[in-house]
């Protein structure tokens, strides 16, 4: 890798590539080469299933100002849902 | 230097190759054909994985007389697109250092057992394979001459280092062995301008064979036209001298 810059997280979720859901159980976040948008580096999300194999992803690149927004707009709606009582019993 | 009333002609295939701990991986394979003796060339791929560049970049070596191996060094991730599969190795923090210098030996050693190569086998990366094919050159003494295109963490701190990647390649080189060819733009930010002499010092403290070309209106990738750090002139200067530096190192007696 080039910059190394690069997260993994453990997540429960859904995700949806072309027309099919499948589960997605990790996260991964790098900032480092994308591979469609035409930058040097990006903010780049992959989410995937461990037993889904490579072809599993669902790909996201972001340039870093987008990224920031997206992390300000996630953690705003999250906090509007925690004030909302929508959160109890969520997980 | 080509002519028109020359003949060229080409093997270009996929191939098994057995890797480190004797893994089977997969390998993109290119030769001129007859029997040579031609000189050997490693090519050792980058963060993006083993893509479309670098098999095209192999068979491009191969125009140019050089019996070319490309392993496939995420084969153990699974298949998928290129990109897929690259993906899953950046998540996952790359690959090992050691598995990396493994597979590129065993490439070396392939080609060094064909009756066609003259016994002289050099090594090109860039990105991450330019940093992986400097690790491997201080690694494996059979390596006749090294091209490293903006390696960069060359040289790391120790804050860099990771479990993968446990040693900075530039610790190896007083184990250097052949000469070297480093092709970096000057607005790179891995590495920098700064790095790059950083390396420049260690191969003058070790007394080593080697020649920067450092390009200015050049950023990290400027060989790769379908990206847009794609800079034309300098591309086409920087290739002249991969094959110059080659040719005068591994052909010939």
């Amino acid at each position: 890798m080039c910059t190394m810059i690069a997260q993994q997280i453990k997540i429960r979720g859904d995700g949806k590539a072309g027309s099919s859901w499948f589960k997605v159980d990790t996260a991964s976040v790098s900032y480092d080469h994308p591979f469609e948008m035409p930058l040097e580096y990006a903010l780049n999300l992959d989410f995937t299933s461990k037993s889904g194999g490579p072809g599993g992803r669902v790909a996201v690149e972001l340039d870093a100002s987008s990224a920031r927004a997206l992390v300000e707009a996630i953690q705003g709606v999250m906090a509007q849902a925690e004030k909302g009582g929508f959160l109890i019993n969520s997980d | 230097m080509y002519t028109t009333d020359q003949y060229e002609g080409m093997l270009a295939e996929t191939v098994i190759l057995p890797g480190n701990h004797a893994d089977l991986i997969n390998a993109y394979f290119a030769r001129p054909l007859g029997a040579g003796p031609f000189p050997g060339m490693v090519l050792v791929h980058h963060m993006p994985g083993w893509d479309e560049w670098y098999r095209e970049t192999t068979r491009k070596f191969a125009a140019y007389g050089y019996v070319t191996l490309c392993p496939n060094l995420y084969f153990r991730e699974g298949h998928g697109t290129p990109e897929d599969v690259a993906a899953q190795v950046r998540g996952e923090g790359g690959v090992a250092d050691d598995q990396v210098v493994g597979d590129v030996s065993a490439a070396l050693e392939m080609l060094l057992a064909l009756p066609y190569v003259n016994g002289k086998v050099g090594l090109f990366g860039t990105c991450s394979g330019g940093r992986h094919a400097y690790l491997c050159a201080c690694r494996i003494p059979q390596v006749a001459a090294l091209v490293d295109c903006w390696g960069g963490r060359v040289t790391q701190t120790s804050e860099e280092l990771t479990p993968k990647q446990p040693v900075a390649p530039a610790d190896y080189s007083a184990d250097l062995s052949c000469p070297v060819l480093g092709i970096f733009g000057n607005e790179d930010k891995s590495p920098t301008p700064e790095q790059v002499n950083q390396l420049e010092q260690v191969l003058k403290q070790y007394g080593k064979e080697y020649e920067f070309h450092r390009y200015d209106g050049a950023g990290h990738g400027f060989f790769y036209h379908n990206r847009p750090n794609y800079r034309q002139e300098q591309a086409v200067d920087g290739w002249s001298k991969v094959f110059s530096f080659l040719d005068k190192h591994l052909k010939g007696s």
